[in-house]
């Protein structure tokens, strides 16, 4: 039965081609704008560690002084050297790492090179086991390597290609803001996206290429970069940061349970609490414990832009419908006198109505199509723009079924009322004239 | 020509008129929206800066390691990049506009306060404000004897003397501290340890970042500190427009040939640098209008689409009236004249509609109200898109001949 509804479908179709690629037009365009800000935005608010980010919390606690102090607002963004590391020492969490973002310049010992700056990260040991971060060659450093100062580095794969051509260069050294390094380890390809850890290096932003020792950092006096947020005496000279009121590190600790996510953040009031009392901490205490994702949704990491963008295709694809919803009904009303013959000889109402929905279905296909190759030339088009987070935009398997699901369901839709007005003419009357 | 008759008509055919005008009036509302949106835009992207855009170059270096020396290391640059031919004037700067790294305090009338008055951004940099190009309104700008170095000035605020307790401000940063009022010889704090007079007063200056919103764009001051080379600090160079490239690429040979351990993190034109920082808002437009012009076409196309079917609907109909003594001219005006009735529906509708969605973006987008003058602008543009939609096919229903009445379909 589908096979004839079908047969039908198409010789209708065809017999009105503009009327048909009128719809087929309007279906596509809508599905291809919609599909392309879709994939936008699904793609840029990603989960950045799949499966474990439920588990990786970032605790805020609030050091400032009572100057702007608004009860019920929100505790700092980031910590400061003296929390950090009390929360480091205490060891309350599964994992945890303290972190902040850089720029080094490397000299590399090629006479073919001429010195650069690279990014880089200045973090703690369980850096690379809470993220899971892979390795193609070496390892990471230990605790130990921490607290000795080590000089040691992990250097991204494409630093690695650079300097040493791909091959295993653990052993080697590189020359960090003139000091020596020793390679222990090589990272395998990474991405994590948005960059969750620090979203002050720019939200979607490439990957650091160094990963050194955060104690390290400070002993060769690498500079950071990203945001410090001072108080009380104002901002101090970068090698100063340890003893001065400001936040300018990133905290993240990992929880298996809720249970000890809740116990967590009973340490941190405790912790804050206990810093009144010492009288270095002025405000209340006030704490949040947010994940990974609830993190990102806080900060706000998918631009307004796109989100905006979003809401215009589908005011688009809203209109694209209404649009095609009017065709379809030009179209099966005026086989009303078709309709008729065939009810007439027997066929029921609710075949009538299968069919002409087999007909709107056909468009949706056709839509879809249309709308699928339209959505690849939308998002070749993103990644033509400079904005950081364009190269991420392709059409994955998963947006793929969308954008036919989509433009079929919508389709259907929009062939529900014309089908229900076109199965309910009167056979009598068009078989009068 | 009389509406009746057509109202009738569109009674008959509830549906589809229903159709058209909810499709006008979706369309109308978004364009409404969307020009708005783009004009927004645009505004933005013409933000004045308050500086010579065209005629500056930003050059930064950094030093591999520590840099023994800096003040003069710093004196022996400026020397030698004033003598790049075609350089008017060069100065170390902690920021520069458009760079989108900045400097920010919290600004107190009373050191009392606990909450800031505003935030606002710093400069610094010896002659700063002369090279960049800002226009001094009130006032006076910095004497020699009254700079200070930026390390010391930081390292201890305390022992700063009064001569230098002094600031130069923007009009927008004066007129929301003292609205009103002459800002000259007043002071306020900076933090609530440190207070400075105001000694001058700019047109303009723009914040290098807008993290604080449009809003406070120009809520920027001047202090008397000089800078050394490191502390992120840049180099501006002013010079004619069309020397630009030539000096940045001697500026940089100059500064590598006294320092060849250096390595040069920023060589742009300020041009470039704000192209950079609007780009976002550049690609928005472009998509907007995209949009604009894609809604407007389809539902155009639909209007084609439903006119034609409502024509070869009727064509007894008009062949009848034309029988009973109607011109073809009275049959094109009968389907330009139920489209416009259609559109005004829809347009009315549209306008309720775009207040709406205006109404929504202001709750989450923080835009600002969409000023009356937009809605014409959506009723113009789909009473055209409508009227050019139905001509071809009341054209063609003004050529259906009388004879058609006396046919049987």
């Amino acid at each position: 039965m589908l096979a004839y509804y079908l047969g039908l479908a198409l010789r209708s179709l065809k017999r009105n081609p503009v009327l048909t690629g009128l719809m087929v037009l309007a279906i596509a365009l809508g599905i291809g704008a919609s599909m392309t800000t879709l994939t936008v935005l699904y793609v840029l608010s990603g989960d950045p560690l799949p499966g474990r980010s439920a588990d990786i919390y970032y605790p805020q606690i609030d050091p400032r002084d009572m100057n702007g102090y608004q009860p019920g607002g929100e505790p700092a963004d980031q910590v400061t050297w003296i929390d950090g590391m009390n929360l480091l020492r205490a060891h309350r969490a599964d994992r945890q790492a303290l972190m902040t973002g850089g720029s080094v310049p490397i000299q590399p010992t090629q006479a073919n090179l001429d010195a650069f700056y690279a990014d880089a990260r200045y973090t703690t040991a369980d850096f690379f086991p809470m993220f899971e971060v892979p390795f193609e060659y070496g390892t990471a450093w230990t605790a130990a390597d921490d607290e000795h100062r080590a000089r040691v580095a992990v250097i991204s794969r494409k630093l690695n290609d650079k300097l040493f051509g791909g091959q295993d260069s653990v052993g080697r050294t590189i020359n960090i803001n003139d000091a020596d390094l020793r390679i222990i380890g090589v990272l395998d390809a990474w991405r994590p996206d948005p960059h969750f850890y620090d979203l002050y290096q720019g939200t979607y932003g490439e990957q650091e290429d160094v990963f050194v020792p955060l104690s390290t950092s400070r002993d060769l006096k690498l500079a950071h970069n990203g945001s410090t947020d001072c108080w009380g005496n104002g901002a101090p000279s970068q090698d100063k940061l340890e003893q001065a009121p400001c936040t300018w590190l990133q905290f993240w600790v990992q929880l298996d349970t809720p249970a000890q996510a809740t116990a967590y953040k009973a340490f941190l009031v405790h912790y804050s609490q206990e810093q009144k009392t010492l009288g270095r901490f002025q405000r209340p205490p006030n704490v949040r414990l947010r994940d990974v994702m609830q993190w990102l949704d806080f900060r706000k990491a998918v631009p307004d832009d796109v989100r905006l963008q979003t809401w215009l295709a589908f005011g688009f694809l809203l209109v694209c419908l209404v649009n095609t919803v009017g065709l379809m009904l030009a179209k099966f009303l005026r086989r009303s006198g078709e309709i008729g013959v065939r009810r007439a000889l027997g066929a029921a109402r609710r075949a009538v109505f299968e069919q002409l929905l087999v007909e709107a279905g056909l468009v949706g296909v056709a839509g879809g199509v249309g709308g699928l190759l339209l959505a690849q030339l939308g998002l070749w088009l993103v990644r033509r723009q400079p904005a950081d987070y364009a190269k991420l935009a392709y059409l994955d398997p998963v947006m793929l079924l969308v954008t036919f699901a989509l433009a079929i369901g919508a389709t259907l839709v929009a062939g529900l009322l014309p089908a229900w007005r076109a199965c309910r003419v009167t056979p009598a009357l068009q078989l009068k004239s | 020509m009389d509406i009746l008759p057509i109202l009738s008509t569109l009674r008959r055919h509830k549906i589809t008129a229903f159709l058209i005008v909810l499709e006008i009036a979706l369309t109308c509302a978004i364009v409404c929206n969307a020009v708005f949106l783009v004009n927004q835009r645009l505004h933005r992207m013409d933000m004045p800066s308050g500086v010579a855009m065209h005629e500056l170059v930003q050059v930064q270096v950094s030093t591999i390691g520590a840099q023994p020396d800096a003040a003069a290391r710093t004196q022996e640059d400026l020397a030698a990049l004033r003598m790049i031919p075609g350089v008017r004037a060069v100065a170390l700067a902690n920021q520069l506009p458009f760079t989108n790294s900045s400097t920010n305090t919290s600004i107190l009338l009373k050191p009392t306060q606990t909450q800031p008055t505003l935030n606002a951004t710093l400069y610094t940099g010896e002659n700063v404000s002369r090279v960049l190009g800002t226009r001094l309104l009130a006032g006076r700008w910095f004497q020699p004897d009254e700079y200070l170095d930026f390390a010391t000035a930081t390292s201890n605020q305390q022992a700063i003397p009064d001569a230098s307790r002094i600031v130069i401000i923007t009009r927008a940063m004066a007129q929301r501290l003292w609205p009103g009022e002459n800002p000259l010889g007043k002071t306020f704090w900076l933090g609530n340890r440190f207070n400075v007079r105001v000694v001058g007063v700019v047109a303009s200056l723009i914040r290098p970042s807008l993290y604080w919103g449009d809003n406070s764009a120009q809520w920027s001051m001047i202090l008397p500190l000089r800078m050394t080379v490191g502390q992120g600090a840049s180099y501006a160079l002013r010079t004619a427009p069309q020397d630009r490239q030539r000096v940045i690429k001697a500026a940089v040979a100059a500064l590598k040939k006294l320092d060849p351990k250096r390595v040069v993190t920023e060589q742009r034109t300020l041009d470039d640098a704000r192209a950079e920082f609007f780009q976002g808002d550049r690609a928005m437009t472009g998509l907007l209008l995209g949009v604009i012009i894609a809604l407007l076409l389809v539902t155009g196309l639909g209007i084609v689409g439903l006119a034609s079917f409502w024509v070869a609907q009727r064509r007894r109909t008009i062949g009848v009236r034309r029988a009973l003594g109607a011109t073809r001219a009275d049959i094109l005006h009968y389907f330009q004249t139920e489209n416009f009735l259609l559109a005004t529906i829809g347009i009315v509708l549209g306008m309720v509609l775009a207040y709406g969605i205006n109404l929504l973006l202001m709750l989450h987008y923080e835009l600002p109200r969409m000023p009356w003058m937009y809605f014409p602008i959506g009723a113009i543009a789909l009473w055209l898109i409508g009227q050019l939609a139905v001509l071809g096919p009341a054209l063609r229903a003004s050529h259906v001949p009388p004879v058609v009445a006396t046919r049987t379909v």
